[in-house]
């Protein structure tokens, strides 16, 4: 495969602060349309790693594309092309949902008239219609969930990054959750997720984790499981992370 | 709509949707004008005195007829010393006047009551000057720039300069705080929004609203409190609109200092409006201070707004006596708001946090 054919290529990034590498030197390859999920112990780096990967953190050392950008220096260009979802289904409480969605649609450069096509598509998908003119604050936490994930995906970006999509969401709502995901994935979007729910990573299409800033497995789900003789996600995690020796 | 636009939608929705911070915002400038302008009042119209006499004569008579005219004073009767004493112990007279004579010659004697000592001091005075108003050499005295000695307008400049503090400084840092809490400072971050963009989208609407609050306060205190009208009036919305633009710009500073709502609460409050309150000039006045406070007081941009506008709107002086005070006020915005931006940019957009 050529470079072109990857959503997302990095090789050696590192982000240090001080004397602390929080990230260091990974390398690794997302292909389009693919679900990557990004998994690690709290403090391995995950979060560093996904905001140098979308422009909100300038990499220390190494180098990449990101939806055919190059993160040292089209960070810019990276922002147009992607979209994000906050581990905390980041809106604006005060508004509608109307509101968010058109305000979100609006700072990612989207016409009046693809606003309008859009939010009524995403409104028929995700069952929200009667909820249009609702203020956030008083929808519930699984409804802020899909509405967060449509406000990151409503300028359909190439990529779109999810930090911990269905934390304190209960099991029906997550699995919902993931349906929304493949959706969007069978429609050509490459989706990079990180995630503490173990079954979850299950659903990726591949799967890396990481352990003290470094990329210590990446691989489909099923080869990882064969790789360490595990049954599940959960026990493959347990030995890999095993190897840790930073704290919390 | 245009990224900005539906930034600043963004914000006056949010504005106006909290109720309660809406109506703080727009009735607390109203009372504490009110407050200060007619409550609080440091002159003392109602000065109840009790009149002792050993002697009638006709001097005594003409000093109690006066004192019964006066609209200063509410003559509580001529009473004997030991009734007097009690009196003024229940609280039921604030002075009481003794007039002794003494081999044909008059000697007035004040014993007022000082446990509150602006209203011991001017009731005092009062009755020095009724006394000695048959003096043989009157002393002239005028009282410049507030012939009536009205304090109604005199907080005006004051109440300005620590609403805009509140308005701008406060309300700015808690918001932009609240948008880095709640993580939606992280959504406009990492979409192709310029931070810059960010930024006056966050200002603009708190500088209209304070310009909304600069007309209301302006209107109530040229009708309601009687401030003079004139043409001074230009160079107090212009020195005005400096000074919000320098509360937007330490508002923005503490905001790029602090994590949390909480801290940007006390921060703005503990650095910002105890200083104006006590150090500004806005109640006490900065001569009479300690040299070490005097010399912090020139640090507070709220002292020379608060003297610029006591020229403007109470001395009625043109802009060429307020030079110092606005280069001042412009050298302090110029140099906040470079720091601001530059302290918001190497945090955000070097992509840093």
């Amino acid at each position: 495969m050529n470079e072109d054919n990857y959503a997302i290529s990095v090789r050696g990034l590192t982000k240090r602060f001080g004397s602390f590498t929080a990230v260091d030197h990974i390398s690794f390859d997302v292909g389009r349309g693919e679900i990557f999920g990004f998994l690690g112990a709290n403090g391995a780096g995950k979060t560093t790693a996904m905001r140098m990967l979308c422009g909100l953190s300038r990499p220390t050392a190494g180098a990449g594309t990101v939806a055919g950008c190059d993160i040292n220096t089209q960070s810019e260009m990276i922002k147009r092309r992607i979209g994000y979802m906050s581990q905390k289904f980041s809106l604006y409480e005060g508004l509608t949902v109307t509101e968010n969605l058109r305000l979100f649609a609006t700072i990612y450069g989207m016409s009046d008239r693809a606003i309008r096509e859009q939010s009524n598509r995403v409104f028929s998908l995700l069952d929200m219609d009667n909820m249009r003119d609702t203020l956030v604050k008083d929808i519930p936490v699984g409804w802020k969930q899909k509405l967060a994930f449509a406000s990151a995906t409503i300028h359909r970006p190439d990529i779109v990054f999810l930090d911990e999509p269905t934390g304190g969401v209960d099991p029906v709502t997550r699995r919902k959750f993931w349906e929304l995901i493949y959706r969007v994935s069978s429609e050509g979007m490459t989706v990079f997720v990180t995630t503490h729910y173990l079954d979850e990573a299950e659903y990726c299409n591949r799967v890396s984790i990481m352990v003290d800033g470094r990329i210590t497995a990446l691989d489909t789900p099923e080869a990882l499981k064969s790789e360490y003789h595990a049954d599940t996600m959960d026990q493959v995690f347990r030995i890999v992370a095993r190897q840790a020796t930073r704290g919390e | 709509m245009t990224i900005f636009q539906s930034l600043i939608k963004k914000e006056a929705l949010h504005i106006v949707r909290d109720r309660r911070t809406m109506i703080i915002t727009l009735v607390m400038p109203l009372v504490l004008l009110l407050l200060f302008g007619f409550a609080i009042s440091m002159e003392r119209n109602d000065v109840r005195v009790a009149v002792v006499v050993d002697r009638h004569t006709p001097q005594t008579r003409e000093i109690v007829a006066r004192m019964q005219a006066d609209d200063y004073f509410s003559f509580t009767g001529i009473v004997s010393e030991r009734e007097a004493e009690d009196m003024l112990r229940r609280g039921e007279t604030d002075a009481i006047l003794f007039l002794r004579s003494e081999d044909g010659r008059l000697t007035a004697h004040i014993d007022a009551d000082a446990s509150n000592p602006v209203v011991g001091q001017a009731s005092s005075a009062y009755i020095q000057n009724l006394v000695s108003g048959n003096a043989k050499v009157p002393v002239l005295t005028s009282t410049m720039y507030n012939p009536q000695l009205k304090s109604a307008y005199n907080f005006v400049p004051g109440i300005m300069g620590m609403i805009f503090i509140l308005i701008c400084a406060i309300m700015t840092s808690v918001s932009i705080v609240s948008e880095k809490e709640t993580g939606t400072m992280d959504l406009l971050l990492v979409s192709p929004v310029k931070p810059g963009v960010i930024i006056f989208g966050k200002l603009v609407p708190y500088f209209l609203l304070s310009c909304v609050l600069l007309c209301v306060m302006l209107i109530l205190a040229y009708t309601v409190l009687g401030l003079p009208v004139s043409y001074t009036i230009v160079s107090v919305v212009v020195v005005s609109m400096l000074y919000v633009v320098l509360s937007l710009a330490i508002g923005l500073l503490v905001s790029t200092i602090v994590s949390n709502q909480v801290s940007a609460l006390i921060v703005s409050a503990v650095l910002f409006m105890l200083p104006v309150i006590m150090l500004s000039g806005m109640i006490f006045p900065i001569d009479n201070m300690p040299a070490f406070f005097r010399w912090v007081s020139c640090v507070i941009p709220a002292r020379w707004y608060i003297e610029a506008m006591r020229k403007l709107m109470i001395q009625q002086l043109e802009f060429r006596y307020i030079l110092q005070e606005f280069f001042i006020l412009l050298g302090m915005t110029v140099l906040l708001l470079v720091l601001s931006i530059k302290k918001f940019n190497t945090k955000h957009s070097a992509y840093e946090f």
